[in-house]
């Protein structure tokens, strides 16, 4: 039985370094066996069948940003979560309740952005109807 | 020799090679028998030209791959553009390695384990933005932006759906998980009153999305967006990516089967007279399907394909005769258990790629946002509501 952290990582670590050289020689395997006929239309980018126009680094919607910064206070939100829900069972009520604090903190956070319209894609209920 | 076998690395390499040389293998049947139902579904016959039945078009498929031109387009970011699919495989893989396939059978029991998943999951979104944005394409740019976001959203559904799981557990390593609910005499999915269904769903529905699956498959709407995030990538580039899709399928499903199924254990694991149950079902299951496709030769007409067929029948007749053999089913009944109910998993995702149609955009993020993540936190006070009465 492993008993230090090293020791019970170590096989982890393993498995990624096999992981990555099973996945690089894949890829080298079919770069040697596979036959090459370069030509400018091949290398092309795919833009089903006509020119592609303009570049392909546009300017993206702010709503993408927005959702991983949402993305980054909730999910640490949850990581808060993990060690209080592996030992509430022993700390009982007071952490039960200190908890349910917590999570009424968020939750007024959630339907505050929720309100505001960030989570919202595209146009939704009233606002949909009220155009002419 | 006998040093070898005891030394503690000894099990975890074995385990790992394993995976490596099978799940891409694995991973290609998986997608046989996704093609099979789905034709069943749609009553046509699916795959039959290669092999019988097209038992061997997994193979016929990835040579094809492997002998594929490698084209990189002429504007990619060509390192980035290597680098990608390999980030997506990996992580994929690595995520096995904390799976518990039986009581024995692991390569790592770590006393985080769901989170070594949950962080896998999260580098392997990188793969497909880097994918998308080395591709210098507007098909692929938007397909990995659209990914990125609904993977974010719903990875939040997926924490608060593993946090329930995990406050009846009260572990996070997943040999514990299971451990646990072999001491308690229930799979979690029915403790807390039966309650626990709620995160199972939450869980299944935010699995789907995560894994990218109909009818979550935004990222790669066919009709809008050509592939998504891999449009650029060809032959073995693009098996990578749909090698670690197939991985990541089989990982939400290992983990929805160890956190609320039971893992490697057998229906009413304190009950004992139903041992027999661990005699029964895989005689059942492997004998009966290979006596059932002994019936379909005749109808055959290849005599080479018939004797392929009757190989195939009678190799999983056989499995089943030696899961009778006590000490046999003894060590192999872990996994058997386990690996039956990831296909179990496996086919209702498949079932609801047959069955529902794929969602808007600004319905998938809805549904993340607006009813999964409510649904997950009010499971998670509700559960520790249930937990905090005296036990029965």
């Amino acid at each position: 039985m492993p008993t230090s952290y090293a020791e019970t990582y170590f096989p982890v670590l393993l498995q990624a370094v096999i992981a990555m050289a099973v996945a690089a020689g894949m890829l080298g395997a079919s770069y040697l066996l596979g036959k090459r006929v370069r030509n400018r239309v091949k290398d092309m980018p795919y833009e089903c069948g006509i020119e592609p126009t303009g570049s392909a680094r546009e300017r993206f919607s702010v709503k993408f940003y927005l959702v991983g910064m949402l993305f980054i206070l909730f999910d640490i939100e949850a990581i808060f979560l993990y060690p209080w829900a592996v030992v509430y069972r022993e700390l009982k009520m007071f952490a039960f309740l200190e908890m349910l604090v917590f999570i009424v903190l968020i939750l007024s956070g959630f339907f505050y952005i929720w309100k505001k319209g960030a989570l919202d894609w595209g146009e939704t209920g009233e606002r949909r109807f009220r155009k002419p | 020799m006998q040093t070898v076998l005891q030394h503690p690395l000894f099990t975890p390499i074995l385990v790992t090679l394993v995976i490596v040389a099978v799940f891409p293998l694995l991973a290609g049947y998986i997608v046989l028998v996704e093609r099979k139902v789905l034709a069943d579904f749609q009553v046509r016959l699916g795959p039959m030209r290669v092999g019988p039945h097209g038992l061997l078009q997994p193979i016929a498929d990835a040579l094809k791959l492997l002998l594929k031109e490698d084209i990189i387009p002429a504007d990619a970011d060509r390192s980035i553009f290597w680098l990608a699919p390999v980030i997506s495989t990996f992580t994929a893989l690595t995520a096995f390695s904390v799976i518990p396939f039986s009581k024995t059978i692991y390569v790592a029991d770590v006393n985080v384990g769901i989170l070594v998943i949950s962080a896998m999951s999260a580098v392997g979104i990188l793969g497909i933005i880097l994918g998308g944005w080395a591709s210098n394409s507007h098909y692929p740019l938007l397909g990995a932006l659209r990914s990125a976001a609904q993977l974010v959203s719903y990875e939040v559904a997926l924490a608060f759906a593993l946090l329930s799981g995990l406050m009846v557990a009260g572990t996070l390593s997943l040999q514990g998980i299971v451990q646990a609910q072999m001491q308690r005499g229930i799979w979690f999915v029915f403790s807390n009153y039966g309650f626990m269904i709620v995160p199972f769903v939450v869980y299944m529905i935010a699995a789907t999305a995560e894994t990218n699956r109909a009818p979550f498959d935004l990222p790669e709407a066919e009709s809008e967006l050509v592939a998504g995030f891999h449009t650029e990538y060809s032959g073995f580039r693009w098996a990578l990516y749909f090698l670690a899709e197939y991985a990541n399928i089989f990982v939400v499903a290992s983990v929805a089967v160890t956190l609320f199924w039971g893992g490697w254990l057998r229906p009413f694991p304190s009950v004992k007279w139903l041992a027999l149950l661990d005699y029964l079902v895989p005689l059942l299951v492997f004998a009966g399907s290979g006596a059932a496709s002994l019936v379909l030769v005749k109808r055959l007409k290849d005599p080479l394909q018939q004797k392929v067929l009757v190989g195939a029948a009678l190799l999983l007749v056989v499995a089943g005769l030696v899961y009778v053999i006590p000490a046999v089913n003894a060590a192999a009944i872990g996994p058997f258990w386990f690996l039956f109910k990831v296909s179990l998993v496996i086919y209702l995702m498949i079932w609801f790629r047959g069955t529902f149609p794929r969602f808007r955009y600004d319905q998938l993020m809805d549904i993340g946002w607006k009813w999964m993540i409510p649904i997950g936190m009010g499971a998670i006070v509700v559960n520790a509501a249930l937990g905090m009465l005296p036990p029965r």
